[in-house]
This record gives C-alpha cells, structure tokens and sequence, in this order.
C-alpha cells in the first residue's frame, strides 16, 4: 500500500469524522430553532368553535370509562360532578364545577378535562398544589378510576 | 409562567429521520475505522468486514428502531453520538489488538463487541420496561441503598480481587465485574429522588460571608456523610476516580436542587481537604501526584514509582501532531492499557488532534443534550436526574482526559464508549436509555386541554 494511498484513506477517514460531528451539531442547532410553534395560540378560535358546536352532544361514555368525579374525603364529602360536562373546574369560587369548602383551595384551583380516551388533571397554578399520592404535580397528570387526588384537605376520585 | 408560556407555545418535532441519518454516518464512522485499521496494519481491508460491519449495523438500526416505537420523542442526537463514540473506540481498540498479535477471533475488540451487544440490549430493556422515568423516585432509599452495598462488594473476601492496586472488581465464576460503575447510575437516582423531597430545607441560608450565603450548620449532614463514603472508598479501595466522581456528582446536584453558591464552596472546601490530605498520607495516592509534577523522573525506573504510562502516551501525542500518524504509523502499544484508560493516547497518537478534538466534542453534545432535557424536563426529578447522568459523563470525561494529558493527576476511570471495559460500557448504554427516556417524556407535546370558547370569553368579560 503506498504512502498516498494511507495518507488519502487517513484524511477520509477525518473527514468524515468531521462531517459526523458537524451534522450532529446542525441537528442540535435546528432542533433549537426550528420547533414549530403550536397551533394552540394561532389557531385556538377555531378549533375552541369545532369543539363547543360538537359539545352539545356528549360521546357516549365506554363501558368500564369513568362518569363522575366524588368527592370522598373532606368537608364536601360526598359532592359530584358529572364528566359528560368536562372541563371540571375545582376550587372555592362559584363558577367551579365543584365547589370546595376548604380553606386550603384557591378559587380555581385544578381542573379535571380528556384527551382521547385519558381523563387529566391539571394544577391551574394553585397556592397550596394538587397532589397525587404524596407527589405534587406539575403538568397534566393522567388519572384513571379510583387515583386519589388531593386538593387541599380534600380527596377527589374518578367513579364509574 | 413565562416558561409555561414558552412550553405551550413550541412543540418539539419526533426528528426520528435525524437521528437516522447521524446513526447511518456514526456506521460509517465505525466501520470505515475498522477497514482503516485493516489496510493501516496489515495492508488489506479484514477478512470480516462484512460480519463484523453487519453485527455493528445490526445494533445500531435495532436501537433506532426501539426508540422510534418506545420513546418518538426522544432526543435524535444521543444515540448517534453515542454509536459513533463506540464504534471509533472498538476501531481502535481492534488496532492495538492487531499490535499485541491477536487474530480476528479473540482480542479485546471481539469481546468489546459482545459487551456492546448486551449494553444494547439492556438499553432496549430499559426504554420498553421504564416508560415513565418518575416511577423511579419510588426506589431513592433502595437504590441509595442497592449502591452501598454494590460499592462494598468488592471488599468481600472470596468474591472480590485487587487489580492493580485497586479493589474494585468482583468475580463470580470466569465472569468479573465494576460494581462501582452501576453503583454509579444508583447513586444518581438516589440523589435525585433525595434532593427533590429535601431540597427546600437545603436551599435555607445560613451564616452571609463575603457576600455568598453559607448553608446551615445543621444542613451539613447528608454533604458529610457523603464525604466520609468517598473518602472510605479511596482508602479502602484505592479507587481515586470512583471517589473523586461520587462526591463531585454529589455536590452538582446539590447545586442544581438548591441554586446555592455555598455549597459549591463548602463541597470545593471538602474536597480540597480530602485530596490534600490523601496526597500526604496515602502512598498510592501521593505516587500519582508525584508522577503528575515530574512524569520524566519516573520514567524507566527500576525501583518507585514508574510513569512509562503517562510518559510513552505524551510521546505518542506529541508525534502524533494536529493529524496524526495514521492507523498502522503509530506505536500506541508501547503504551501499557492503551486500550482501556489510556484510548484517548492512543487516538492522539494515529489519529491526531483533529480526532482527539471531535471526540471531546462529541461528548460535549452528550452533555449538553442532557442538560437542554433539564431544562425542559416538567418534573423536578426528571430534571435532577438528567443533570446528574449528564455531569457524571463530564466529570468521567474531565477525570480521564486531564488525567491522560497531564492537567490533573491521573485517576483510574475508563473513558465512557471508547474504553475497553464490559462494566462500564453496559452502564453508559443504560445511562443513555434514560435519558432518552426522559427526553422523550420532556419533549412530548402536552396533551390538549384547552378551556372551550365559551369559557374563555368569561374570563375575558370578567377582566376589568
């Protein structure tokens, strides 16, 4: 093998070392910038309108999904809601879906909506927190029947 | 709530064709280094470039294939970085096995190959069986736990075995083993689940001095204890990286959870204590110290401490220059270990600067790639745990490198991907897996739970 050749095959081989790297970093530098904007904000009319036009008629719930929110422990024991009318506002204020005496929820305070067939709750930046188990939660958190949700000295589940 | 508004408003794209075209070329990297050796050291492309090019294929599209069934989100330049980092190590690994006269089916190359086999499975193992990285915060204290214990092992008698001056292995029947290097991975789990529950009593000021607040006196517990163990493990095991990596990961995380400048003064203080006083009293750490001032006393000596090592890898780098000698033109084998802690000598040497630059930055994306998941991770765990696994690669790569080019004392760590070493390699592929896991948790857009329209102009009519 002459020396031309292992020179060539040396370089090649940096090259493509290099190119390796470089296009690593193109791929970082897009992934940076080039995330598209969510069509939440732009287009949010709209789809907001498709969904309250197919609201009025409730999908029929599956056998086994759950159909009501209970409160089960705490001073509103024993108040629902039903989850045909989702969103669920939970909090102190009047416009809540469940309203909670307790002196340690914020007036809105969670909420408990769907995406497909997965019920969510959601912390809408309350003081004291939602929490489920001993962990309190930060973005959407699936829920599925019987998940104790804590919302100040109170305890939500979903039921059949 | 700006960075709410920021997580809402951009949706990270799968990207899963990026990171197919980076895998194809970390091949490219990875065989054509592999032919290079060849044609570099015996003068024609190996007999098994196609099995072996194949094996290597295979492990690779199979990981990508995983993730993009498991984990769509994930972040599209881990996993290549990482191929390509293997492969080149496994090149030069099969170069030095050609040097020391080992045909294609036994060397050090072959058995790196099946290591990387299981490491890959493994990885494919934890991104299908962990789809959610927070289940692990349930397991702090038995990990913590789990990493003690893996840490003490070595220690037994019967099961483990001094190599080299240090206790680190375990040997069940023909197979040995790191302990540490899994420890590793625990000991981060631990910390993170830990510093989550505890981080606020921990971010408390104590005393202000020379306007840094100092944490609390009574705070000091758990950054002592962790102190002693390090210190345990240097003087039992004689394991300086080890030491010198659990107690640095330590007190980053304890950084990152607190945003308390004070306990990065209070761990440096620590540490400064630590090393000076293991230099002075320790005979084996004092040799290396010695060995780092003056390399050129200590080389080709009969008796004392002797620095050939360090001293044949300078000597390699240096002629290796800004391109190197190529495969074949060099003599890395004059460096002893050359394929485990001295591979970044060994590349200086045949591949030159040029490559020893790439690889370095390689493993700067790796690093950043973990650190951007924890900022954009949506879950305190999350986040502590992608900046624990992520500063553990910069610290063993800090440790290694510095070690091997003379900024530091040189500790005993293997270099992560590159280095021979079954332990090591199969826990860095777990540690990938994870945060991939994590990434792609963190980068997966928010499920859609807009309030209606009508609920919307209620607020707005509300608004004075």
């Amino acid at each position: 093998m002459s020396e031309l050749t292992l020179f060539l095959i040396r370089i090649a081989f940096l090259a493509i070392l290099w190119i390796f790297v470089l296009s690593a970093v193109s791929v970082v530098r897009s992934d940076m910038f080039g995330a598209r904007v969510s069509d939440g904000a732009a287009t949010a009319s709209p789809r907001a309108a498709k969904k309250s036009k197919k609201q009025p008629k409730p999908a029929k719930p599956r056998r086994g999904a759950p159909t009501h929110v209970l409160v089960v422990e705490g001073r509103s024991q024993g108040e629902r809601a039903d989850l045909s009318k989702a969103p669920i506002l939970i909090g102190r204020g009047a416009d809540a879906a469940i309203v909670l005496d307790d002196d340690y929820v914020s007036t809105r305070h969670a909420r408990i909506a769907s995406s497909g067939d997965q019920w969510f709750v959601e912390d809408l930046g309350s003081t004291n927190g939602t929490y489920i188990g001993s962990v309190r939660i930060n973005q959407p958190t699936a829920i599925a029947i019987g998940t104790r949700v804590r919302i100040g000295k109170t305890i939500l589940e979903l039921r059949k | 709530m700006s960075a709410q508004t920021w997580a809402r408003e951009f949706v990270h794209r799968q990207r899963r064709g990026a990171e197919l075209f980076l895998l194809i070329l970390s091949l490219v990297v990875g065989i054509g280094g592999y032919a290079a050796v060849g044609i570099g050291v015996e003068q024609k492309v190996p007999a098994d470039i196609v099995g072996y090019g194949g094996w290597l294929a295979v492990l690779i599209i199979g990981a990508h294939i995983v993730v993009r069934f498991v984990a769509p989100y994930a972040d599209p330049v881990l996993l290549p970085l990482v191929a390509m980092l293997n492969g080149l190590g496994l090149a030069v690994i099969r170069r030095l096995d050609l040097a020391a006269g080992a045909t294609q089916n036994d060397g050090f190359a072959k058995q790196q190959l099946i290591w990387m086999t299981l490491g890959v499975v493994l990885f494919a193992g934890t991104l299908i069986g962990l789809r959610d990285h927070r289940i692990m915060q349930r397991f702090t204290y038995t990990s913590g736990l789990a990493a003690v214990v893996l840490l003490l092992l070595p220690m037994l008698p019967g099961i483990g075995k001094d190599i080299n001056g240090a206790r680190i292995w375990i040997h069940v029947g023909p197979l040995s083993f790191q302990p540490g290097e899994l420890a590793k991975v625990l000991l981060v789990i631990a910390f993170a689940g830990y510093l989550v529950l505890h981080r606020d009593a921990l971010a408390l000021a104590g005393r202000r001095v020379a306007g840094i607040d100092l944490p609390r006196g009574r705070d000091l517990g758990p950054i002592l204890a962790m102190w002693l163990i390090s210190l345990m493990i240097l003087v039992r095991q004689s394991d300086l990286g080890s030491s010198l990596l659990f107690f640095g990961l330590f007190v980053i995380m304890l950084y990152v959870a607190t945003e308390r400048r004070g306990w990065i003064i209070v761990g440096g203080g620590l540490f400064l204590v630590g090393a000076v006083a293991a230099a002075k009293l320790i005979s084996h750490v004092s040799a290396r110290v010695d060995i780092w001032l003056h390399p050129f006393n200590h080389y080709q000596t009969t008796a004392g401490p002797h620095s050939d090592q360090l001293v044949e890898s300078m000597f390699g780098m240096a002629w290796g220059g800004l391109l190197g000698r190529g495969f074949g033109n060099g003599s890395p084998y004059r460096i002893s270990y050359a394929n485990s802690d001295f591979i970044i000598g060994a590349i200086g040497e045949e591949l030159g600067l040029a490559t020893v630059l790439a690889v370095i930055l390689c493993y700067g994306l790796i690093v950043e790639r973990g650190l951007r998941t924890a900022i954009i991770c949506r879950d305190d765990f999350g986040k502590l745990l992608s900046v624990g696994l992520a500063s553990s690669f910069a610290l063993q790569v800090f440790v290694v490198v510095g070690g091997v080019t003379r900024l530091i004392p040189l500790t005993g760590l293997t270099t992560p991907f590159l280095s021979y070493g079954g332990s090591s390699l199969v826990a860095n592929w777990v540690i990938v897996a994870l945060l991939l896991r994590i990434s792609d948790q963190a980068r997966r857009p928010l499920p859609d739970l807009s309030f209606s329209a009508s609920d919307e102009a209620t607020q707005v009519v509300k608004l004075p």
